[in-house]
């Protein structure tokens, strides 16, 4: 087991070990000539507004909360996958009561309508934000 | 395996001279150096093959020898290299507003994670680095790596293209993780084991005891898999991370020469590792599609090369034919179709199993 794993640890290590050779070799032989508009940050050719490090879509956090729950429901899986045809109709049943709960979840989720990128109703406050869907639906 | 072999036999070589401790780590090096090794051609080989297959699908000839200069050998063979030696030389940029740490990690991180999953491949009955009796469940979590390196990389270049980028790979990878580890469960569910070789040696015996042909719902676990597969490893029509024509190159926007080279290597050594995985787990492996006809060792490892070989060009043939999808499509696909497809795989298998096998 320990040299399974060692072999694993080992690969961490070759990687980086990897990955730094071209690095340098090309530190080493590339050009370096830098000057203030090559370091600046790239967008199209404009001068860069602000810094990219600001709030983002609630979508993508919503999509991570329902992932980590699947995510969880995967793992508990695996196990059970492993003794599946050992324990037979047992083990479906259980695991059957175990997946119905999720997908009871999943109907939820989608009868809220957070699986939606696009969300069909979001409230904006009435701005001149109008939701996307507007105009072809409702 | 392998590691054992090259301990036995290092020690029967050099028998007194080193301890056998030094000699372990010795012969564990060894096997990580060959995957070095394999990854590069590997990677020659494919950018060659997706530039000329991209030419024919588009009806042009792709890089060719030039009459006298033969600007990049016969046929281009040289192309690849020449692309190599350009990366190499190109001057290596961090912008002054990025995070510098972050911003160096990120193409470490990418390509130790896709190196990792390498060394529990099994390319044939006895050539597989650690034979990990989690291998399966290994390589899916290895695989996750690959997200956080993303994201890291669009964060730490402070640029809005990298941070749209990264943010929606983060998104896309991590949606699709979870459909393909459900296809993969039905998998295990019939071999019983999360072993790699366990899991080629259960479909031993030609080519109609192959998981894929086990029972009705596992060609289905398969497709799912396969599109999972590649929308993970952020390739056309999934490419949005990096979809050129709106984000200028996604997280990989400030990245320049050997750095960008890695999220590139990366991107075609993940390609080897999902196509492995869906050689090994539906394609059987190493073996032979007829019982005895050049089923020998030797052979095995021709069989896994050209099965992953095959669905690495399904892969390259997807990319030159059809359009790159929207968001909101993406995402309706993974979750709307993909995981409720994959449950009732899972309950389908599972029923299957009980009413026929006992």
């Amino acid at each position: 087991m320990y040299r399974d794993f060692g072999t694993v640890f080992f690969a961490v290590i070759m990687g980086i070990v990897m990955v730094s050779i071209p690095l340098i070799i090309s530190w080493l032989i590339a050009p370096s000539n830098k000057t203030k508009d090559k370091l600046d940050t790239y967008e199209c050719g404009e001068e860069a507004e602000g810094s990219a490090w600001l709030q983002f879509n609630i979508r993508f956090y919503i999509i991570a909360l329902i992932f980590l729950i699947f995510d969880v429901e995967v793992v508990f899986l695996f196990p059970w996958a492993v003794v599946f045809k050992e324990m037979g109709l047992i083990a479906l049943i259980e695991m059957g009561i175990f997946l119905l709960i999720l997908c009871a979840g999943l109907a939820y989720v989608w009868v809220k309508s957070d699986l939606e990128w696009v969300r069909r109703r979001i409230k904006y406050g009435g701005g001149r934000y109008k939701p996307l869907s507007a105009s072809s639906e409702d | 395996m392998t590691v054992d072999f090259i301990f036995e036999f290092l020690s029967g070589l050099l028998d007194g001279f080193i301890s056998s401790n030094s000699l372990l780590i010795i012969s564990m090096l060894v096997p990580c150096l060959a995957i070095f090794g394999f990854i590069t051609v590997y990677a020659l080989v494919v950018i060659y093959a997706e530039l000329k297959v991209s030419s024919f699908i588009q009806d042009k000839v792709g890089p060719m020898g030039q009459g006298v200069g033969l600007h990049a050998g016969k046929w281009g063979l040289l192309q690849p290299i020449a692309d190599a030696l350009k990366l190499l030389l190109k001057e290596d940029i961090i912008p002054s507003s990025a995070d510098k740490p972050l911003f160096i990690l990120a193409p470490f991180m990418i390509f130790i994670g896709a190196f990792i999953s390498f060394i529990a491949i099994p390319f044939g009955e006895s050539i597989i680095v650690t034979d990990l009796n989690i291998g399966i469940f290994y390589i899916l979590g290895v695989g996750s790596i690959a997200v956080l390196s993303l994201i890291l990389a669009g964060w730490a270049s402070n640029n809005k293209w990298s941070l749209y980028g990264g943010m929606r790979s983060a998104a896309q990878i991590v949606s699709y993780e979870i459909p393909a580890g459900l296809s993969l469960i039905v998998v295990i569910m019939l071999a019983g084991t999360l072993n790699m070789q366990d899991i080629i040696k259960y479909q031993a015996g030609g080519i109609f005891n192959w998981i894929i042909f086990d029972n009705p719902f596992v060609p289905i676990a398969f497709v799912v898999y396969f599109i999972s597969a590649i929308a993970e490893t952020n390739r056309t029509p999934f490419d949005l991370p990096e979809s050129e024509s709106e984000l200028v190159a996604g997280f990989a926007t400030e990245y320049s020469g050997m750095r960008y080279a890695f999220f590139f290597l990366s991107e075609y050594a993940n390609m080897f590792v999902v196509s492995a995985v869906a050689a090994a787990g539906f394609l059987g492996g190493w073996h032979s599609p007829i019982q005895g006809f050049m089923d020998s060792p030797a052979w095995g490892v021709f069989w896994m090369i050209n099965k992953t070989g095959f669905l690495i060009f399904v892969m390259i043939w997807l990319r030159w034919t059809l359009p790159r999808l929207r968001v909101d499509q993406l995402m309706n696909v993974c979750w709307k179709v993909f995981l409720p497809l994959a449950l009732i795989n899972i309950f389908g298998v599972a029923i299957w199993t009980v009413v026929f096998n006992s």
